[in-house]
């Protein structure tokens, strides 16, 4: 009995269940340990986690936005579902460019970011801005001028 | 039943999934115990280093990552107008180096009519980088004329060497060095430019330690209002970033018999100021072997006309540029690989110009080129004076006829060479480059009139106010 197929095929299992097991203990304690559930939330501290982001940071903290906005406020789409997906892909793209260390320095905004930022300082200022956008053919960007409220640079 | 044969090779590769996958994980979790690490200990203290560790492989030991990148000045690397090649040589029991830099006259033999009847027309070469200080003024051919111990204030790491010889007084140990000649000097120095002069032990904070610097800071902050001036108590981290770098990069003197290097900025930092103070002192650093007339040597002035640029103005020091912050892991680390920011355009420029590298280079050598082209004629027009000087000298016109193009000579050979000597080719301050060596021609060609016709009186634009 002890060689039969169904004992090999349930030892393979018990194994194969201990090794998800390790690697789903493993892979909670590095999501703990990385502060994972952090980047769920607008703290801004957490998008500094991970030591790039510090100069922004701290430029942030004594910047003139740092009581109207968040990270999230300018870096992220309005809607819920549109927020995490932005927070998701840039989550990816961030980790695998700083745990390999393959990046340009000093790091530089993507143009789909730069989009989301710019389509934010609307959201709030349109009011004052809508004069200026009423004629705009595209080339006209609030970053272009103010590119140093949010954190300097 | 037919599935069943299948079930346990599925489970193997789903186990193997889940090995890769903990590997994965496990990975990236020493990845990020390493970061942590990093960002929590900065450095880790290894030796004990006081103010009397010169060695900078000790201080190395400590600081792994500056020590590696302040080790890479050795590079010899050309931008367009500046930077070295290296040049092999057969080496001499007189002189052993192998390598040495291209020799700027045989690039432009209008520097040996400038400098007619001065060393700098028997040797003259690109400088090299950092490491190579003591070396190339160990051997140039111009010490064949007997230069000063003084040389050593900025060929040398000179803090302790001046401290034992003031027995703990730097200025003192400065003053008794000056006035050794060169061989001897050089017996008391081992490195070049090193950790220890510019950081305190013990907390790393910037601090000037060459006596001339403090002197002439001194001097000019006086002609700017602010009386006694101590550098190292009164400067701010930031002017600090600049200052550490102008103890050396600048004009200089020797004053006197006892050759005390002189910093010449009591009326100002400006070539205009600069050329007025050497005149009030009557100094001259040789007398022209082809026209007679009392010439002046500028030296490398780039702490001067950095002053009158806008990076300056800006608040933007040496450092942020030449020595930009580099990401070593979780560490920001200040990157002492010092060098042309044209060959780190990234990290040098990109951190404040939100603008393509290329864009921000072509930006750079435009400036160069314009400086150069305008570099050229002033060369041309002051060659131009030294040929018309030297043959009304010959055909025996007076003395007395010829002074008006002497002092011409001197003060367009100047103006000139503040530009020529300065390492950046108008960079660092694009509209007082071309202002000076538009006046350098301007002076130049005045002299040519001076000769040709006695009762030209020559137009000098005044000396701007200290303030």
């Amino acid at each position: 009995m002890r060689d039969s197929p169904h004992h090999r095929g349930s030892t393979t299992l018990l194994v194969v269940v201990a090794l998800i097991g390790i690697g789903l203990g493993v892979g909670m304690f590095t999501f703990s340990y990385g502060k994972g559930a952090s980047y769920l939330t607008n703290d801004p501290a957490a998008c500094a986690n991970c030591h790039i982001m510090e100069p922004q940071y701290s430029a942030w903290l004594t910047g003139s936005h740092r009581k109207a906005a968040t990270c999230n406020d300018c870096h992220t789409p309005d809607g819920m579902i549109a927020k995490y997906v932005t927070k998701a892909s840039n989550g990816f793209w961030h980790s695998t460019a700083f745990t390999s260390g393959i990046f340009h320095e000093p790091i530089q905004i993507k143009a789909s970011n730069r989009a989301i930022a710019e389509q934010r300082c609307r959201d709030c200022h349109e009011p004052m801005v809508h004069a200026i956008l009423a004629n705009n053919d595209g080339s006209v960007s609030c970053l272009s001028c103010h590119q140093s409220v949010g954190h300097r640079r | 039943m037919t599935e069943r044969p299948n079930r346990p090779r599925r489970l193997l590769l789903v186990g193997l999934a889940a090995a890769l996958t903990t590997v994965a994980v496990l990975a990236l979790l020493v990845n990020i115990v390493e970061r942590k690490q990093e960002a929590r200990a900065p450095f880790f203290q290894v030796v004990e280093i006081t103010d009397t560790t010169e060695a900078p492989e000790v201080w190395g030991r400590n600081f792994p990552h500056q020590y590696d990148s302040y080790r890479r000045t050795v590079d010899q690397e050309r931008t367009r107008f500046g930077g070295s090649e290296a040049m092999p040589r057969t080496p001499t029991s007189a002189d052993p180096r192998s390598v040495v830099a291209q020799s700027r006259l045989d690039e432009d033999p209008r520097l040996r009519t400038m400098w007619a009847g001065y060393a700098f027309s028997r040797d003259f070469r690109e400088e090299r980088g950092h490491a190579y200080m003591l070396d190339d003024q160990t051997f140039t051919e111009r010490q064949a004329v007997g230069q000063p111990g003084t040389c050593m204030h900025c060929h040398a790491s000179v803090y302790l060497p001046y401290m034992r010889l003031g027995n703990g007084d730097l200025t003192r140990g400065f003053e008794l060095m000056n006035q050794m000649p060169y061989a001897e000097a050089r017996t008391k120095v081992t490195h070049p430019v090193a950790c220890i002069d510019c950081h305190t032990p013990g907390t790393m904070e910037l601090r000037v330690t060459r006596p001339g610097f403090i002197e002439g800071l001194r001097a000019y902050k006086a002609s700017q209002g602010v009386p006694d001036y101590d550098v190292n108590r009164d400067a701010t981290r930031q002017e600090k970033r600049a200052f550490v770098c102008g103890q050396c990069h600048v004009e200089y003197y020797f004053k006197g018999s006892e050759k005390r290097l002189t910093y010449p900025w009591s009326k100002g930092l400006k070539v205009d100021q600069i050329y007025a103070y050497y005149d009030s002192v009557a100094f001259r650093d040789w007398v022209h072997a082809e026209t007679g007339a009392e010439v002046l040597k500028a030296q490398h002035p780039e702490f001067e006309m950095w002053n009158q640029g806008v990076h300056a103005r800006s608040g933007v020091t040496c450092a942020d540029c030449h020595m930009p912050y580099q990401r070593v892991g979780a560490l920001k680390v200040t990157d002492h690989h010092i060098r042309s920011p044209l060959l780190n355009v990234s990290n040098a420029c990109q951190t404040c110009h939100p603008v393509a590298a290329d864009e921000l280079k072509a930006r750079a050598e435009l400036i160069q080129e314009n400086t150069y082209r305008l570099r050229d004629q002033a060369m041309d027009a002051l060659v131009g004076l030294i040929g018309d000087l030297s043959a009304a000298r010959t055909a025996g016109r007076p003395d007395a006829e010829l002074s008006t193009a002497r002092s011409l000579q001197r003060r367009a050979q100047f103006y000139l060479d503040f530009i020529e000597a300065e390492n950046s080719m108008g960079f660092h301050a694009p509209q007082e480059a071309a202002r000076i060596l538009g006046e350098a021609i301007d002076y130049a060609r005045q002299g040519q009139i001076a000769i040709r016709d006695r009762a030209f009186h020559p137009r000098l634009p005044p000396v701007p106010a200290a303030r």
